[in-house]
């Protein structure tokens, strides 16, 4: 196949990326996907999974030990110049200038990238107007939602065909990170291909769809609502008043295939449909008090373990 | 075109928004030259020395009041014994002791060897080699003044004559050195600082994501502290001159010119530097290190380079600072002109092209 | 039974501006209590002074029973503490770290080299114990981090943003080390601004703007605020008043 003169109807293509930093650590191997223009995708794994370095990958600033990744049709160990031009990059950390007010940041990398803060406003004015206030503050003086929304600004300023935003959302308190998410969905709809890394497991349902991450290898790739009917086992929640105990003891169930703590309950997934009374009876010749037994919806979470423990 | 000014504007937003530094950076040469002016100095004014005088005689006191005419010797005491010498010197009261014998005059007078004992604490070796000198320059001259006239013996005396720096103003030795060493300072230092601070900060992460191309990025990052440099260069000439009377006999303009091929040598080493560090605190360790010490130690700055062993003298030929400092004294104190520093410029700017060369070649378009 | 902490209008101001803002509640022995709020909120302030590290400038606490104005050091005997940078050391191995902070407890050399076989073999981590801390995975590390914390076996623990990041079976299993503590009759204290990680304490309070603006067990705020998650109930509780100052 000779894909360097095809037209690439993919925003994003990788294929069969690999890549290891000295001789132990592998950090990604054999991966590979697509994104299709104007999606919102979401790379779902813990740290050290690998999402930053894919994402610096796919941003030229690493280069892969093999395979093949383009964006926006350029390869990017030979077009990264063209790529450069035309992405938006946000890295996992704030980096934008501390000592540089709202205003001159977003001066600075529209100059840089050749354009001018008039001339894309109408694009980053939904998420401006917020930071407009402030615009004479040090960035570095500015809240961890604002310094977000400003580095969005930053990365969007020059109009780009694909955003890669790593961790966005990390260490950002829970109401501006449902925000960052709503303007996330707002630039989907002006045709901007979004590829965006999370450790939140809860973030993956505001995704078209996603990718599973874990140790350097996708575990699955899927729409939200695909990857939690793919989990296929029965689920129960569970609780009692001596959650340390109830744990061990339904691990020792024997119809329990896995146990994990979910909040209040415990998630635990059945080998094979057995009636709730069969458990309700087990706990209680365990000597538990509070018994109270529902059945579960699966999350991205159940599934990720179930994919981790499959591995 | 666009895009570099609003990198150098940035980078000056930097500099000048980090005011502890700009402070440190413009008041420390002026603090560095003040210091070495009238602190750290070699010359002698109005030491304390003790005078034992036996002869009792019109000549001995002569000879006494020439030496505290001269300004450079105070008489702390005069003593009675030969014993209260050392006392004297126990007790750090003095630097140097004078004994006039008893038969001083006696003897001057029917021209016979006579012997004065001039007696100096050597713990400081260089102090008492100097008031030794002087007070044996002054006491030679008036014998020889006593002497004339008369059928005198054959005499020889030496006559020494100090070029360039007649005084021995040691001035004229640290205005260069310390000229030297801020522009190292400021040039390698502050730029390996301000390119690694970028990688610190992740800001070069995004810089590099952008269509910016490297060499934009670290000249931009350059011209603002070549600027910097400079104007420090101004102000320790303007200090040196207006202060301490230090001559600039050379052409004005060849010494810009040095100057700005020593600043440019800098930078590309602070370059260098900052393309194979990842943080500020390593950048500015090794610049010290590997930069300022020698600058300081081996380029003839403070120890004169003849006086090294063999393989420090061989080592010195590699630090930029030892060429930039016989530039320098050449063109301000002997006002020569390029005829007799091209070899040294040829030495700087082959340096500076090599570095520059590393540097490129070790820039990184990518992360690793 | 005496609480293992209780606080009653405690105050912190600095100048003008008070970050803690009369706070009063009680954990009682073996809770784990969740003390949520957003960055800035004052939580670690508030950790701060139920630490002894910081004085209050009003109100009353105590601490496992001691006055947390008088009694500084002997809070800081009782009490066990991990923060979200790992109190680790990066380039000691596992076992140094054990045997160091072992030490700076007061464990005698005996008990020391129990705890380390007890706690490496507890861990399953015997192929890392004299690796260097900087190259073990990070879940091990917030594991090891927490089994240090309480090596001395204090009767409160507090954690400082303890997870985030990690792989989900990973956090579970941390949460059942801090379950098992608590089953133990170890009192946990947990700031978070991870609200699912909220979901798994006992009771929760939820600071916003130095104040406590709701204190309950998880199942009963969502309930008060019909919301599906402690999420929701900490978006209603911060949105009003959401401002950027």
């Amino acid at each position: 196949m000779n894909d360097t003169t095809m037209p690439t109807t993919q925003a994003i293509q990788v294929e069969s990326l690999s890549k290891r930093y000295g001789k132990n650590a592998q950090a990604l191997s054999q991966v590979s996907f697509e994104v299709g223009r104007g999606e919102l995708f979401g790379l779902i794994g813990p740290d050290g999974a690998g999402k930053t370095t894919l994402i610096r990958i796919l941003a030229t600033l690493l280069l892969a030990d093999e395979g093949q990744a383009r964006v926006n049709g350029w390869e990017v160990r030979r077009d990264y110049r063209k790529i450069r031009s035309h992405i938006g990059y946000m890295p996992g950390r704030f980096s934008l200038y501390q000592d540089l007010s709202v205003e001159e940041n977003l001066h600075f990398f529209a100059t840089i990238f050749g354009t001018t803060i008039k001339e894309n406003y109408e694009l980053i004015h939904d998420i401006y107007v917020q930071l407009e206030p402030f615009r004479k503050r040090k960035a570095g003086k500015l809240s961890g939602g604002m310094k977000q929304k400003l580095a969005l600004c930053c990365a969007l300023i020059h109009k780009p065909v694909v955003l890669l935003l790593d961790e966005p959302t990390t260490g950002v308190d829970p109401v501006s990170r449902q925000e960052f998410w709503e303007m996330l969905k707002r630039l989907k709809e002006k045709d901007i291909t979004i590829l965006v890394s999370t450790p939140y497991m809860d973030e993956a349902s505001l995704c078209d769809r996603v990718a599973l991450i874990q140790k350097g290898n996708i575990l699955s790739i899927d729409e939200p609502g695909g990857i939690v009917s793919a989990f296929d086992k029965p689920l129960l929640a569970v609780r009692t008043n001596d959650m340390y105990r109830l744990i061990q003891d339904l691990r020792e169930f024997e119809s329990a295939h896995s146990a994990f703590p979910f909040g209040e309950y415990v998630h635990l997934a059945l080998r094979n449909s057995i009636w709730p009374e069969a458990i309700h009876a087990y706990l209680a010749g365990k000597e538990h008090t509070g018994i109270e037994i529902k059945p579960a919806q699966a999350t991205i979470e159940d599934a990720f373990m179930e994919l981790m423990t499959q591995e | 075109m666009k895009q570099f000014g609003i990198f150098i504007r940035k980078e000056l937003y930097h500099i000048f928004r980090d005011r502890r530094t700009l402070l440190i950076l413009l008041g420390m040469p002026i603090v560095l030259v003040l210091l070495f002016g009238f602190a750290i100095t070699n010359e002698i004014d109005n030491a304390r020395i003790a005078v034992l005088d036996q002869s009792k005689g019109e000549m001995s006191q002569e000879l006494t009041q020439r030496l505290v005419a001269s300004g450079y010797f105070l008489i702390d005491e005069n003593l009675w014994e030969v014993a209260e010498i050392e006392q004297h010197f126990r007790e750090g009261k003095t630097k140097m002791a004078i004994v006039f014998p008893p038969e001083l005059q006696e003897n001057l007078r029917r021209n016979l060897p006579t012997q004065i004992q001039l007696i100096a604490d050597a713990t400081d070796p260089n102090t008492a080699t100097t008031l030794i000198n002087y007070a044996s320059a002054i006491i030679g001259q008036y014998i020889q003044e006593q002497a004339r006239g008369q059928a005198a013996p054959m005499q020889i005396t030496t006559e020494v004559k100090m070029l360039y720096n007649p005084r021995l103003k040691s001035v004229f030795m640290f205005v260069p050195g310390v000229m030297t060493v801020i522009l190292m300072l400021v040039s390698a230092m502050m730029t390996s600082i301000a390119i690694t601070r970028e990688k610190e900060i992740g800001t070069m992460e995004v810089l590099l994501a952008s269509p910016l191309r490297p060499a934009m990025i670290i000249i931009g990052k350059v011209i603002p502290y070549i600027l910097l440099a400079l104007a420090n260069t101004v102000v320790i000439l303007m200090l040196g001159t207006f202060v301490f009377g230090m001559p600039i006999k050379g052409s004005l303009l060849l010494l810009a010119l040095e100057c700005l091929l020593f600043v440019i040598t800098s930078l590309a080493l602070g370059i260098l530097i900052s393309t194979r560090t990842e943080s500020q605190q390593v950048a500015m360790l090794i610049s010290l290190m590997m930069l300022m010490l020698p600058t300081i130690l081996l380029s003839g700055f403070i120890f004169p380079i003849e006086s090294m062993p063999l393989a420090l003298q061989v080592i010195s030929n590699i630090i930029p600072a030892k060429w930039f400092i016989i530039i320098l004294k050449n063109v301000m104190l002997k006002g020569t002109g390029m005829e007799f520093v091209w070899k040294e410029s040829l030495i700087l700017g082959g340096m500076a092209l090599f570095f520059i060369g590393a540097s490129v070649r070790n820039f990184k378009i990518r992360l690793e | 039974m005496v609480p293992a902490i209780t606080a009653e209008k405690l105050t912190k101001k600095f100048g003008d501006f008070t970050a803690v803002n009369q706070i009063t509640f009680e954990v009682q022995k073996g809770e784990i209590f969740g003390f949520l709020g957003a960055n800035g909120a004052g939580k670690t302030t508030a950790m701060r002074m139920l630490n002894g590290l910081s004085r209050p400038t009003s109100g009353q606490a105590s601490v496992a029973g001691f006055d947390v104005y008088r009694e500084t050091e002997k809070i800081k005997k009782h009490i066990g503490y991990m923060s979200q940078k790992f109190s680790l050391y990066e380039d000691l191995t596992v076992r140094e770290n054990i045997q160091f902070y072992g030490g700076i407890y007061g464990l005698p050399g005996r008990e020391i080299r129990h705890q380390i076989k007890e706690l490496i073999g507890g861990l399953g981590m015997q192929e890392y114990a004299n690796t260097l801390v900087k190259a073990i995975p990070l879940g091990w590390k917030q594991k090891l981090s927490f089994s240090i914390a309480i090596m001395h076996r204090p009767e409160i623990v507090f954690l400082d943003e303890p997870t985030g990041g990690v792989d989900p079976i990973t956090r579970r299993q941390f949460w059942e080390m801090i379950y098992k503590a608590a089953s133990e009759g170890m009192t946990i204290f947990v700031t978070t601004h991870y609200m699912d990680e909220s979901e798994y304490c006992g009771r929760v309070s939820i600071m916003v703007d130095g104040r406590i603006a709701a204190l309950d067990t998880p199942r009963a705020l969502k309930e008060q605020f019909g919301a599906s998650s402690m999420n929701d109930v900490f978006l209603q509780l911060t949105r009003p008043n959401q401002k950027e100052s």
